[in-house]
């Protein structure tokens, strides 16, 4: 039983409960660090790692926040840990933290986090808070390999770096690539066509009209 | 619980956290700095070994492949040198180890900043620049008194956000070595293009100057045309991009930048005398200080005015 519980919360936001497709929460950066898959690669482990310790930390204090300040407590706890974790990009992954720029400072802003610190580390043990959020971090990272994956090749003709359709920027090459893959409307469709793909195969996702 | 809503213990909370989350930032902040510092210097070097195309004329691979000891190696030859702007002589008016330019434009630091007048087309998006810049003099491998090239910090605005990046030229002064930008937050795939190789081959060879001596290399919109040896490729879907580095090369290399710099260093590369350099404190700058002093009485007849009244209504 307890197992069965742990396993539908790391892995049931990945597709019965997506944080992005089913809750729509946390799309602006997946609008914005989606054109690369390198980049939204490490910005989902980013992600994943914030919203896993700020759940941990959240529930492990969850019983002495006074309820009166219990979002600004959350907020801080969250940007302390997105800022801890952009040092280290800085230091470790330098070139992707360029091009990563505000958005990993803007994981702070990122509903998901916060959404799963109130919604569920506020009510739930320190264990099963951090495998919720590393969950929801997964769904959210899922979501984001999924657009960056169409986003480069259409866009770039690559997939992570690597060349796949040689793009008549290049010499000898004969795929013209959509300008539009580049531009954040593009995230739209894709995730548009992605929650649509999601609720054929889980109807109940579908809300009534 | 009624004690955890009471006010002290909501300070005493809030309090304890504040710590807690401050001690962790800052050990993050203290551990990782000099790291992330070297990651700084590093970047910049291979980006000026980048530009001044290094990489490929000795080892044959691109900047982006250089590990860490192959880019100290090749920087080994580069010179570092500070340019007042306004007279175009070499300086030694600042610490090479802290300075700084865009600090200085920040903190609009007193003396160290220059208005840019406001007939002169401005590629910066803002009205100040810095006085003095860091160049970089890039030396034979074999001989380091023989300069094969200079490499020029430039910046300027494209669509979204400032481009900064070096610009090589030859030993001619006219003939552009290479361009290159380190840091930009242009759309990837459109004006981020600018990053693309082959893109910035297109620069090298060029002429910088037409033969008035006017800046004249540029990015055309569109494919370039081929009687134009100005102007390159523009990049497709990055109009505003293309016109911003047009602009910022152009502005870089005029009278308004590093035009009598420049105009110095040529003679002393091809032989004539060299580019002074001025000990201690640069000259005052005259645009910054003229408006200040108009201003200054103005402020001065203002305050002794309400004072007296003060003064006569107390006794």
């Amino acid at each position: 039983m307890a197992k069965q519980k742990a396993f539908d919360v790391l892995f049931g936001p990945i597709f019965n409960n997506n944080p992005i497709a089913l809750q729509i929460l946390g799309i602006c950066s997946a609008l914005a660090v989606t054109t690369k898959m390198s980049t939204a690669l490490v910005m989902s482990i980013a992600v994943i790692a914030v919203t896993s310790f700020s759940n941990a930390a959240v529930s492990a204090i969850r019983h002495y926040i006074p309820s009166s300040i219990r979002i600004i407590v959350q907020m801080t706890v969250i940007a302390s840990l997105v800022i801890i974790v952009d040092q280290i990009l800085k230091a470790y992954l330098f070139e992707t933290s360029k091009q990563l720029s505000v958005f990993v400072g803007l994981i702070i802003t990122n509903c998901i986090v916060m959404g799963r610190a109130e919604g569920f580390a506020m009510k739930n043990g320190v264990p099963v808070s951090f495998l919720d959020g590393f969950g929801n971090g997964l769904g959210y990272g899922f979501v984001l390999m999924f657009v960056a994956f169409f986003r480069e090749l259409f866009g770039s003709g690559t997939v992570f770096g690597v060349e796949v359709l040689r793009t008549i920027r290049q010499p000898g090459g004969w795929y013209d690539p959509d300008n539009l893959m580049l531009l954040p409307p593009s995230a739209f469709f894709l995730i548009g066509f992605l929650i649509w793909v999601i609720r054929v195969f889980r109807p109940e996702q579908i809300e009534e009209a | 619980m009624p004690q955890r809503e009471s006010l002290p213990y909501t300070i005493g909370v809030a309090f304890a956290l504040c710590v807690v989350c401050s001690l962790s930032v800052s050990a993050a902040y203290v551990m990782l700095k000099d790291r992330q510092d070297a990651n700084k210097i590093l970047d910049r070097q291979r980006n000026i070994v980048d530009a001044a195309g290094l990489a490929a004329d000795e080892l044959g691979i691109p900047a982006s492949d250089l590990t860490k000891k192959q880019v100290a190696e090749l920087y080994r030859v580069v010179e570092e040198r500070f340019v007042d702007l306004k007279t175009g002589n070499y300086t030694t008016a600042v610490d090479p180890e802290t300075y700084d330019p865009r600090e200085a434009v920040n903190n609009q630091e007193q003396g160290m900043v220059e208005e840019i007048p406001s007939d002169v087309e401005n590629p910066i998006g803002i009205d100040l620049r810095e006085r003095i810049v860091r160049v970089y003099l890039v030396k034979d491998f074999k001989d380091d008194s023989v300069v094969r090239q200079v490499v020029l910090p430039v910046y300027g605005k494209g669509l979204w956000s400032t481009l900064y990046g070096y610009l090589a030229l030859k030993k001619d002064i006219e003939t552009v070595q290479g361009l290159t930008f380190y840091e930009h937050g242009e759309t990837p795939g459109l004006g981020g293009e600018v990053d693309n190789a082959n893109w910035k081959a297109q620069w090298v060879g060029r002429q910088v100057y037409d033969e008035t001596g006017t800046p004249a290399l540029g990015v055309s919109k569109g494919p370039a045309p081929e009687e134009d040896p100005f102007l390159v490729d523009g990049l497709s879907g990055a109009t505003i991009t293309s016109i911003g580095v047009s602009n910022l090369v152009q502005y870089w290399v005029s009278d308004e930048a590093y035009g009598s710099y420049l105009n110095k260093l040529k003679s002393e590369l091809a032989g004539g005398d060299p580019v002074p350099t001025v000990e201690g404190d640069i000259g005052p700058v005259e645009t910054a200080a003229v408006p200040q002093a108009k201003e200054i009485p103005v402020v001065e007849r203002k305050n002794p005015a309400p004072a007296a009244t003060a003064e006569g209504e107390a006794k």
